[in-house]
C-alpha cells in the first residue's frame, strides 16, 4: 500500500493523462496488442469452455417447444413458478430494505457497534451449505432449538414449521435474509460513509434533522446505488439454490420449491434433464429485462459493480 | 440513530477496512465536525430542553442497546445450535433442551479419527476441499490479473466485448448453468474430477476478480509503465516487475474471494464429485442426509470443522474481503 501512495504522490492526476496519447503508442500498437491478446487467452478460453459453451450447449436443451407444454401443464411447476416471485419479491426488498436502514445503525462510531457488525457479517462468510442445514434442524421436529425455545417461553409445544407450506416458506425467506442481509448492510455501509459531511451540514442548516435527514438526504443520494442493488439482488436470487434446498428441502410434498431446486429433482432425481432445462429456461422472461435494465443503469449512473 | 450519526465524524473510512485497501471509496476528506449542533444552539439558562435531550439521548441508547442485542442473538442462533448439536453425546435424538445437558466433546473426536463410516476418508476429504479452495484461488488471481492487465493497460482495441462479457457472467445467477454443466463435463471426460469443479470455479470467479482488478488498477499510473517501456521492459515485464507488485493488496482480496467462493459452494461440488476418494466435505455432509442412520452429532460436528476455515480467512483477512466489495464488487 505505501508503495501505492508513494506513486500517487508524485503521480500526475488520473484524468490527464487518459486523453494524452503517448508518443510511443503508435509504434508499439502492433507489439502491444500481441501481448495484450497473449495475456487474455487464459481468460476468453475458460470462458469459451465453462460458460460459453454451457450456455449454448443448455439453450439448446431446453429449445424443443413441447417440453414447455409439458412443464406447464404440470401443477408443481406453477407453485414452483409462484413461490420463486414470493421468495424474489419478498426476500429481496425485505433484506435490502432492513439492510438500509441497519447500515444506518453501524454507522455508529461507538467500539460496541463496531464489534458487532464483525460478528453480524459472520453470515456472510460462513458456508450456506453448514448454516442452512442448521437451521433446518432448528425447525424439523418438535425437539428443534426453535421449539425448546418456544417451549420455554410459553410452556406450550412450539408449530411443526415444515408442516405447514407457508410457514416453510416463510422459513425459507426468513433464511435468505439471515444469510445475505449483512453482504448488504455493508455495501450500504460504504455508500453510506462515502456521503460528504458538508451535505449534512447543509441540510442541518436548512432544519432536515432526524428523520427528515434519512428521507430526504440519504435516500436520495443512495436511491441509484439502492435500485442497482436490488436489480442485482434480484437476478442472483431468482437462481438461489442453496437457501430452499436445505431448509425446507421443499416440504411439506415439494410444494415450498423454487425453480433452482425444481429444475434439480427433475434433472437429477427424476432423470430428465431438458425438463430441468426448461425449467429454469422460463425465467429467461423475466432474468432477461432484469439484466438489461440492471445494464443500463450500470451504464447510465456510473455505479461500479 | 440519527444522534450517533451527528455526533460522529463521517469521513473516517469504514471501521473494518482499516489501512487496507479504502482508498478507491470516499477518500477526498472533510474536516471532522466541531460543532454539537444541540448543545450549542440551546442557551446556558434553559434546563428543560437539556433534560429533555438527555432523556432522549437515554432512550435512543436503550434501543439502540436492544437492536445490538437482537441482532447478537438473530447471527448467532443457527450457529449455536450447530455446536448444541455437535455437542451433544445423543448420535440421532434432539435433545430438546437450549443448552447441552451435558457437553460431550466425543463427535469431535470420532471426527478426529474417523471412527464411523460415512466419515472414513474424513481429513482425505478435507484435503479435497483445500485442494479445491486453493487452485480456485491461484488459478483465479493468476488469469483475472492477466486479463486486467490485458484490458485495462496494453490498450486494446475492442476490448469492452471480453469486458461486457465478464460483467454479463458476474451477473448470471450460477445455479441456472448446472445442468448443461454436468452434461459436458462428461464430453470432456471430467466426469467425478476434482478439476471440473476447479474449472467451474474459475469460471465464475474471475469475472469479479477482472472487475476488481481493473477498478483497482486505475490508482496505478500509466507513466509508470510507459517509463518501464522506455528503459526497455517487455509488457510481460511491465506486468511482473511493476503490476503485480503494486496491485498486491487487490490481488489478495480477489484470491480470498475465490477461494471463498469454492469453499462454500455446494451444487456444482455435489453434482460433479461422485466417489468417496474424490469428493469434498461438503459432498460428505450431505451423505448424512441419505443414509439410514442419522447421527446427527457427527454430522454437525464435521460442519463445525468445516466452517472454521471460513471464519479464521474471514477474521484474519476480513480487512481485505471488505475493501474488495468498497472497491466496487458486489458479490457475495
Amino acid at each position: 500500500m505505501s508503495a501505492t501512495q508513494q506513486v500517487l504522490g508524485f503521480g500526475r492526476q488520473l484524468t490527464t493523462y487518459e486523453s494524452r496519447r503517448p508518443p510511443w503508442h503508435i509504434r508499439l500498437q502492433g507489439s502491444d496488442s500481441t501481448w495484450a491478446i497473449a495475456f487474455l487467452i487464459p481468460y476468453v478460453a475458460i470462458f469459451a469452455a465453462f460458460v460459453a459453451y454451457p450456455v449454448v450447449f443448455g439453450l439448446w436443451m431446453g429449445s424443443s417447444p413441447a417440453l414447455y407444454g409439458l412443464l406447464f401443464t404440470d401443477p408443481r411447476y406453477l407453485t414452483t413458478a409462484i413461490n420463486t416471485l414470493l421468495f424474489v419479491a419478498i426476500g429481496v426488498n425485505v433484506k435490502m430494505f432492513l439492510a438500509f436502514l441497519l447500515s444506518g445503525f453501524f454507522m455508529s462510531r461507538s467500539w460496541w457497534v463496531r464489534s458487532l457488525l464483525v460478528i453480524y457479517l459472520l453470515p456472510w462468510a460462513l458456508p450456506g451449505l453448514v448454516v442452512f442445514t442448521s437451521i433446518h434442524f432448528m425447525l424439523v421436529t418438535q425437539w428443534g432449538l426453535l421449539d425448546s425455545l418456544w417451549r420455554a417461553v410459553t410452556g406450550d409445544d412450539g408449530p411443526l414449521f415444515l408442516v405447514s407450506t407457508w410457514m416453510a416458506m416463510t422459513a425459507n425467506i426468513v433464511s435468505y435474509i439471515w444469510k445475505w442481509m449483512p453482504f448488504w448492510t455493508l455495501i450500504f455501509l460504504a455508500a453510506r460513509m462515502s456521503i460528504p459531511q458538508d451535505i449534512y451540514d447543509a441540510a442541518e442548516i436548512d432544519g432536515a434533522s432526524g428523520y427528515r435527514r434519512l428521507i430526504y438526504v440519504t435516500f436520495p443520494l443512495l436511491a441509484n446505488i439502492y435500485l442497482i442493488c436490488t436489480l442485482l439482488s434480484c437476478v442472483w436470487t431468482l437462481g438461489d439454490f442453496p437457501t430452499v434446498y436445505f431448509v425446507s428441502s421443499g416440504a411439506p410434498a415439494r410444494t415450498t420449491d423454487v425453480l433452482a431446486t425444481y429444475g434439480f429433482h427433475e434433472a437429477f432425481d427424476f432423470g430428465y434433464p431438458n425438463l430441468g432445462v426448461a425449467a429454469m429456461m422460463s425465467a429467461l422472461p423475466l432474468l432477461i429485462p432484469l439484466v438489461i435494465l440492471l445494464m443500463r443503469r450500470v451504464r447510465a449512473t456510473g455505479v461500479q459493480l | 440513530m440519527s444522534m450517533a450519526l451527528a455526533s460522529g465524524h463521517k469521513h473516517t473510512p469504514p471501521p473494518l477496512e482499516g489501512g487496507g485497501l479504502g482508498g478507491g471509496v470516499g477518500a477526498a476528506s472533510t474536516p471532522p465536525r466541531n460543532l454539537d449542533p444541540l448543545r450549542g444552539s440551546s442557551p446556558q439558562g434553559e434546563r428543560e430542553p437539556r433534560r429533555r435531550y438527555r432523556k432522549q439521548r437515554l432512550l435512543r441508547k436503550g434501543a439502540a442497546i436492544g437492536l445490538g442485542v437482537f441482532l447478537l442473538i438473530w447471527t448467532l442462533l443457527p450457529v449455536y445450535n450447530m455446536l448444541l448439536m455437535a455437542l451433544d453425546d445423543d448420535a440421532d435424538e434432539f435433545t430438546g433442551s437450549i443448552f447441552p445437558p451435558d457437553p460431550d466433546f466425543s463427535s469431535f473426536a470420532s471426527v478426529w479419527n474417523e471412527d464411523y463410516w460415512l466419515m472414513a476418508h474424513f481429513w482425505h476429504q478435507f484435503g479435497n476441499s483445500i485442494y479445491l479452495g486453493v487452485a480456485t484461488m491461484v488459478l483465479t488471481v493468476l488469469i483475472g490479473s492477466l486479463a486486467s492487465f490485458a484490458l485495462s493497460r496494453l490498450r486494446l482495441r475492442r476490448s469492452w466485448v471480453v469486458t461486457d462479457f465478464a460483467l454479463l457472467t458476474y451477473v448470471l445467477p450460477t445455479a441456472f448453468l448446472a445442468i448443461p454443466f454436468v452434461h459436458i463435463m462428461h464430453k470432456y471426460g471430467l466426469s467425478d474430477s476434482l478439476w471440473s469443479v476447479i474449472a467451474a470455479m474459475v469460471a465464475f470467479a474471475t469475472p469479479y476478480a477482472i472487475l476488481i482488478l481493473h477498478q483497482y488498477g486505475k490508482l496505478i499510473p500509466m507513466e509508470l509503465d510507459e517509463s518501464a517501456k522506455v528503459d526497455g521492459a517487455s509488457p510481460f515485464q511491465v506486468y511482473l516487475r511493476i503490476y503485480l507488485p503494486l496491485m498486491a493488496p487487490a490481488l489478495v482480496a480477489v484470491g480470498v474471494y475465490a477461494l471463498l467462493l469454492a469453499w462454500n459452494e455446494y451444487l456444482y461440488q455435489y453434482l460433479l464429485l461422485s466417489s468417496t476418494r474424490n469428493m469434498t466435505v461438503a459432498v460428505a455432509i450431505n451423505q448424512f442426509f441419505d443414509s439410514d442412520e442419522a447421527p446427527w452429532n457427527y454430522m454437525m460436528a464435521i460442519a463445525t470443522i468445516y466452517s472454521l476455515p471460513p471464519i479464521v480467512i474471514y477474521f484474519g483477512l476480513r480487512r481485505f474481503m471488505v475493501a474488495g466489495l468498497t472497491m466496487g464488487g458486489v458479490k457475495g
